[in-house]
């Protein structure tokens, strides 16, 4: 009998949970949805089967140039968190292999960098960008999204590196292990997999990033997240198109957030839960 | 074991990352600080003076200073409300034995890989749009009168946006929590016969209890700079009925040049958010022993 109700428990909670988990997931399903419609269908009301025509796709293609966005989106994302690693990496190193009695406080000290509101500095920096040339220049947001999120990937990298075990290092001396030996042979091989779950979230995070890209770029550099805003009103850019468009900038993004869910918890709560 | 050598090579290592952040974090601070007693706007740069604190005391008594504040508060507050109530809750259901967790944990993450100006286009345009949107459709098949969300309810239209974002954080932080649970202590509360809602109140929630301090200080963080979703929602508006501090700022810098009034702003945005970062600091430093 108790093996009856727990079935009977199972296919209610499974209802339930596929439910709350549709309504969530709903207005991304339906933005695919209309992204798949003719512009008529899109606002023809509701609707869940589209006459899977692509139109929307091309035409956003060819009409509004998204292709520069896109690139401008891979290179901000892929630029930023590339420098940000080179680094943060021998920084996390030295902080998890050498520790002193300050490591603690500099590490703390790097995370309240990352309390400052951005809006606070929104004054001096597009002052300085303005200035210097860097305003709508991928050099100038690359180099401010690293830093940006460098306090993040120095702690992520931190809390992986900490995890190496000490006895491993030892036993490769032991054994007459180099320095060199021990960075190449023993430490790199254990330290891949929490660089690449770095580098995983922090490209999500960077490509994601709408304040200073909407504040320092108008057209040159402008990433997806600029691109889209720009279709506040939407103008020119209807229903289907603008899902389309919607759809384009975040499939990337979301595929790689699937691979990532574990390290997102680790890495956005600084390693307090794992 | 730790030889001079190393030492220094550590030193050598840590120092580009240090220093780069000092700079990140005092110069345009600093630069802040100093535009915030200036008589400075873009259109007439000409015209810059020293203004004491004018630029503060003006802000102090603009009306739009108190709205923005209060907004700013009931939009953290509002979406922190629903995203841990509702986070919590939902943890708990998927944490059940249910078919397909793998793909109903992927739907509800996914909203959070949303970027800011997409999540709000897609609720303005997609969702309450009052005439093409689905909860018009919906509303239509009831006989209701079509709602203009933006118009009439604008805070609550943009917490209920950020919200939607937040709530898989949320959500995926206390299912991570809560999966770290001793089953046999609940197994054991439950041969003693205490009922779900006790277990829940006196093992799951204690348990929680780090998690959700966790996500409650991480959210206000990021909440307290929400700015796409209001650009491309409502702009701030009806008047400034759904500005935040932020948007504010940015008003004051981008829309009316006046580089003084925007850094006092800042320099007042630092101030609140340092008080809540002493808090978060605390908490998270705990686990660093």
């Amino acid at each position: 009998m108790a093996r009856a109700t727990s079935r009977n428990a199972r296919i209610g909670w499974t209802i339930a949970a596929w439910f709350v988990a549709l309504l969530i997931f709903f207005p991304i399903l339906y933005t695919i949805i209309t992204s798949l419609k003719t512009e008529q269908e899109a606002i023809a009301g509701f609707d869940l089967i589209p006459s899977f025509t692509l139109e929307s796709f091309k035409t956003v293609q060819s009409q509004n140039n998204y292709w520069r966005p896109f690139t401008n989106s891979v290179i901000l994302a892929v630029g930023s968190t590339l420098l940000a690693l080179i680094v943060a990496i021998p920084a996390a190193w030295a902080m998890a292999f050498s520790p002193t009695k300050r490591t603690k406080d500099i590490l703390m000290w790097m995370l309240s960098t990352k309390m400052m509101p951005a809006v606070a500095v929104l004054v001096p920096i597009y002052l300085i960008f303005l200035r210097t040339g860097l305003m709508d220049t991928r050099i100038g947001l690359t180099v401010l999204l690293m830093l940006i999120n460098l306090p993040i990937v120095v702690w992520m990298l931190y809390t992986y590196f900490r995890e190496i075990p000490g006895e491993i290092l030892e036993a490769a001396r032991m054994d007459g292990a180099s320095l060199r030996d021990e960075i190449l042979y023993v430490l790199t091989p254990m330290a891949v997999p929490g660089i690449a779950s770095t580098l995983l979230l922090n490209i999500i995070l960077a490509w994601n990033e709408a304040f200073w890209t909407i504040q320092l770029t108008t057209t040159n550099a402008a990433p997806l997240s600029a691109f889209i805003a720009s279709f506040s009103s939407p103008q020119g850019l209807f229903w289907a198109k603008l899902s389309a468009a919607s759809v384009m900038a975040i499939a990337p993004i979301l595929v790689l957030g699937w691979f990532s869910q574990k390290q997102l918890v680790r890495g956005l709560t600084f390693g307090a839960v794992k | 074991m730790a030889t001079r050598q190393t030492q220094g090579l550590a030193r050598l290592m840590r120092a580009p990352a240090i220093i780069l952040l000092l700079i990140w974090m005092i110069v345009p601070l600093c630069m802040t600080l100093y535009y915030s007693f200036l008589n400075y706007n873009l259109l007439n740069p000409g015209m810059t003076s020293w203004a004491g604190w004018f630029n503060y005391q003006y802000f102090y008594t603009d009306p739009a200073f108190f709205e923005a504040i209060w907004n700013t508060l009931v939009l953290v507050l509002g979406v922190l409300f629903i995203t841990v109530v509702g986070g919590i809750a939902i943890a708990l259901l998927i944490d059940k034995p249910i078919w397909g967790q793998g793909i109903v944990r992927i739907l509800v993450i996914s909203p959070f890989f949303v970027m800011p100006p997409v999540a709000a286009l897609i609720w303005k345009n997609m969702i309450m749009h009052p005439s093409y949107g689905v909860l018009a459709d919906i509303g239509r098949f009831f006989g209701t009168s079509p709602v203009d969300w933006f118009a009439q309810y604008p805070l609550f239209s943009i917490t209920l946006i950020v919200a939607w974002q937040w709530l898989p954080f949320a959500t995926l932080i206390l299912l991570t929590s809560l999966q770290s649970l001793d089953t046999e202590q609940m197994e054991a509360a439950e041969m003693d016969g205490a009922p779900a809602y006790s277990r829940f109140l006196y093992l799951v929630l204690p348990h929680m209890a780090r998690a959700i301090t966790v996500v409650i200080l991480i959210q206000t963080i990021f909440l307290l700079g929400i700015y796409a979703e209001i650009l491309v929602t409502t702009n701030g508006g009806p008047g400034f009925a759904s500005t935040n501090l932020t948007f504010l700022i940015y008003r004051a810098a981008r829309l009316n040049f006046d580089i003084g009034g925007a850094a006092a702003g800042g320099i007042i945005a630092v101030i609140l958010a340092n008080l809540i970062a002493i808090f978060l600091m605390r908490a998270v430093g705990k686990n660093l022993d």
